[in-house]
Parts: C-alpha cells; sequence; structure tokens
C-alpha cells in the first residue's frame, strides 16, 4: 500500500530504527546538554548514565514512587515513563538546578531540611521537583493540608509519615506568599 | 525493567499517525501520554514493534465546547481539562471525578483519550464518558466514525477499536437542566485503582448509574427514579449481575457491599443536586 498518497500534508515522519543512536540535545537545568540515545532509553538512565545527572532517582520503573520526577518544560511528570527521545529540544529540570546558582540550598530544600522532612532522602529529589513545579501555580498560592496531601500522594516515602514533608511545604507556600505581600507593598517615604 | 527494542516515530498530525497505522496495524501502539503504556513497556508486558509518539502534537491537544459536548483531542491531558476553570458549570461529573484519579504528576502527562482507549476496568474518565452516554470518535485512512460509550470498551483492556484505527477524540455531554451529578470512589489509597467508582445522572426522567472497578469493564443501568426498598433492591440486583472481581486486597463479596452502599450514596447526592436545581 503506498500510504503516502493519502497525505494531503508533508511526507512522513521519519522512523527513529530500534538500535539506531540519535543525537538528543536537551537545556539541561538552563545548560545545553548532549548525548546519543537508542529510541528505547528512558530519560532516566540518559539523564543517569548518558549525562551523570545522578541526583534523579530510579525507584519503581513503573510510575508508582514518584522518585524519578523531573520537570519537563516546567511540569512535573516521570522520568521512569519518558522517553529520551521525547525530550530532544526540551527543557528538563531535574533536583541538580534546583537551588539556583546563589546559594548551595533553595527554599524548599532549606524547608525539608529544617522539619527534618526526609530521612534516607531516595524519593527526596523527585517530591522536591513535584513541589517545585505545584507552588509555582497561580491557584497554589496558599494551599491547605488536604491539598498538600493529595500532591504529596504521588510519591512514596517510607521513612518520614510524611507529617514533616507536609509542614515543610505548607511552611514554604506560607513563607513565599508573605514575600509576594511584602514585595507588593507601596515603600515609605 | 526496560523497554524491549522498538521502532519509534513522533507524528504531530493524525494524518501521519493514522498512515503508520495502517502500515503496521497490531505491530504500532500510540504513545499519548503513556502513563499506563511506558510501565506496561516497562514490564515487558508489550512489545511493540513501532511507537508512534503523539504527545506533542498541537494539532490533536485541543478541548472545544459545543451544544454537543466537550470534545477532546487525542493529545490533551488530562490535566488540562481538570484545570479548566468552569469544568464543574460544563461537566460536572468529570469534575468530580479527577480527585479521584491518579495523582497530579500523572494527570500531566496522562491523557483523556489514552484513558479511554486503554479500557482499564477501573479507570474513571471510561466510566464518567459511560455514565453521560459520551462518544468515541476514531479515525482510520480509509474513514471515521463514531462509536458510542456503550459500544466502545468490551471488556479488560478491550474496545472495539480496530488497529488501523486511532482514537482521534471523545466527546463528553455537557451538564443538562434539571439533572443531578455526582461521583463516589473506594480505593485502598488516595489515587489508586477504584475497587469500585459510581457515577450517578438523576433527573425527574429516572437514575442513570455506572459502575467500574467491580466487574472487567464499567456497566451502566437505567432506572425509574427509583427510591426507598425498591432502590435497595435494584442495586442489590445490579452488584449481583456484575461479575464482580475477586482479588487479594478486595473480595467480590466486599465490591458487591461497595456496589450496594457507594451506589445508593451516589444517587442520593445525585438527587440532591437535581432538587437544588429545580
Amino acid at each position: 500500500m503506498n500510504i503516502k498518497t493519502k497525505l494531503d500534508g508533508p511526507e512522513l515522519p521519519i522512523i527513529l530504527h530500534r538500535g539506531t543512536m540519535h543525537e538528543i540535545n536537551i537545556m539541561l537545568n538552563g545548560e545545553p546538554r548532549g548525548a546519543t540515545a537508542e529510541p528505547r532509553l528512558l530519560l532516566t538512565d540518559f539523564l543517569r548514565h548518558s549525562l551523570g545527572a545522578t541526583g534523579t532517582h530510579v525507584g519503581c520503573e513503573h510510575g508508582v514512587c514518584g522518585a524519578c520526577t523531573v520537570r519537563i518544560d516546567g511540569v512535573a511528570q516521570r522520568a521512569c515513563l519518558t522517553l529520551a527521545v521525547q525530550c530532544a529540544g526540551r527543557r528538563v529540570d531535574t533536583i541538580e538546578g534546583l537551588a539556583g546558582d546563589q546559594y548551595p540550598l533553595g527554599d524548599l530544600q532549606m524547608a525539608f531540611k529544617r522539619h527534618h522532612a526526609l530521612q534516607c532522602g531516595f524519593c527526596t529529589a523527585g517530591i522536591l521537583m513535584s513541589c517545585a513545579d505545584w507552588l509555582e501555580r497561580p491557584h497554589m498560592a496558599v494551599p491547605t493540608e488536604t491539598e498538600v496531601r493529595e500532591m504529596l500522594s504521588g510519591h512514596l516515602c517510607r521513612c518520614t509519615g510524611y507529617a514533616p514533608i507536609v509542614a515543610a511545604v505548607l511552611d514554604v507556600a506560607q513563607a513565599r506568599a508573605l514575600a509576594r505581600k511584602t514585595a507588593g507593598e507601596p515603600g515609605h517615604a | 525493567m526496560k523497554p524491549a527494542a522498538f521502532d519509534y516515530v513522533r507524528a504531530d498530525s493524525s494524518e501521519a499517525a493514522i498512515a503508520f497505522l495502517a502500515q503496521y496495524g497490531d505491530d504500532a501502539s500510540i504513545l499519548a501520554g503513556g502513563q499506563s503504556l511506558m510501565a506496561v513497556l516497562n514490564m515487558r508486558l508489550a512489545q511493540p514493534a513501532l511507537l508512534i509518539d503523539i504527545s506533542q502534537s498541537l494539532q490533536m491537544r485541543e478541548s472545544v465546547i459545543s451544544a454537543e459536548g466537550l470534545l477532546i483531542g487525542a493529545s490533551t491531558t488530562q490535566a488540562e481539562i481538570a484545570r479548566r476553570s468552569n469544568l464543574m458549570a460544563e461537566v460536572p461529573l468529570l469534575a468530580q471525578a479527577f480527585p479521584h484519579i491518579s495523582h497530579v504528576q500523572i494527570q500531566n502527562r496522562g491523557t483523556v483519550c489514552g484513558s479511554v482507549a486503554h479500557a482499564d476496568p477501573s479507570a474513571e474518565l471510561p466510566l464518567v464518558l459511560l455514565a453521560l452516554r459520551g462518544e468515541v470518535l476514531l479515525q482510520s485512512n480509509q474513514a471515521s466514525r463514531t462509536v458510542a460509550a456503550q459500544d466502545f470498551i468490551t471488556g479488560m483492556l478491550t474496545t472495539t477499536r480496530r488497529a488501523d484505527e486511532l482514537v482521534r477524540s471523545v466527546r463528553y455531554p455537557l451538564a443538562q437542566a434539571g439533572t443531578g451529578y455526582a461521583f463516589g470512589e473506594f480505593a485502598l489509597r488516595h489515587g489508586d485503582y477504584a475497587a469500585c467508582a459510581v457515577a450517578a445522572v438523576v433527573s425527574r426522567d429516572g437514575i442513570r448509574i455506572a459502575i467500574g472497578g467491580v466487574a472487567d469493564c464499567p456497566a451502566a443501568r437505567d432506572w425509574p427514579l427509583l427510591d426507598g426498598s425498591a432502590l435497595d433492591d435494584a442495586l442489590n440486583s445490579l452488584a449481583w449481575d456484575l461479575d464482580a472481581r475477586d482479588d487479594p486486597l478486595v473480595s467480590a463479596k466486599a465490591r458487591r457491599h461497595l456496589v450496594r452502599r457507594l451506589g445508593l450514596r451516589v444517587i442520593k447526592q445525585a438527587r440532591e443536586a437535581m432538587d437544588r436545581k429545580l
């Protein structure tokens, strides 16, 4: 069957064949990075093995535990359910870039430290990337404890019992809300 | 826990996707959000020859409101629909179901059409589609056709989609005047698979109830506006009619119990919602 005759538009996109290597360039934490990958390579393995960014942890590899959560074009999602080839030309943010350049730890990380919101730390990178996306959403200006717990239900933590994590997230949300309020205040004469 | 080797193609138009489907048929899988498919591939429960990636298609990323309903394109994520500011007025049953669907991180990627096409017996989105008598729009390079929700899912992970067809979009009918909608679910953990999920639509004409998570595919029943022991009896018959699944975590008996009790509660909620509207 000549399938191309059915198309009005351009020719069919190119198939990337199994076992062949393809140059994948991404913007990793604001820096252009690249390596080769075959079609079946997961983003988790691309980050850890090909780019050496081992901050992203691999837990269950079927989307349940949340340890590998990263931000792709800003949106928190599972790296283990993503192919490296799907990320070509896109922005990927991982735990390595969360604090920025100015301080060793960002406000989320500081709050996790203050509240003892991690013990073994295996799940923490994924949780922090989820929180980073979630807290930036406009409707999440000041989330309730229920909303925080609902968001955290996408992550498994077997150490903390979640209470200190919830406290840390609420703490950051309140601090950021206060900072926004102060910044919006007109200055005195 | 790594996928077996496959060929991969990024199809940003439905025309390209169906051209590859025509060529590969059953050997190809459509990769939309991948929140079920990628897990299945990682566990090697499926080993397609070709993955047709439509996740970055802008053409199929659409949600359109018309008199016929809310039309949702194949690449539209669940999060995009869940965050519609007016969803509770547009399709209240969808708005009530979303908090039960998986987790926010999964909704960020998972698509509405993908969930319907995957036809997991516990999935909320096909259940709501069935409860509302929605439609599935299928497209192949031969023809397009529209299938009613009740004719689409035929069993566990099984649908009437042909191998060369793409689930191009699904359509959820809009809220009707004088009608109450309610959704309820019992799962062992928040966001986990439903042991029993109930969607109810109640109007002066009667009750429509749809049950998911109990049998191998969602089921719906239409009753007159029953009340009291007649409603209890109808729910009990329904509980026994469905071939309730038995697994180590939730027994068939517990599922039947949920049909009776959760079913009653959700119907009452829908009826109260209707009364508030009248």
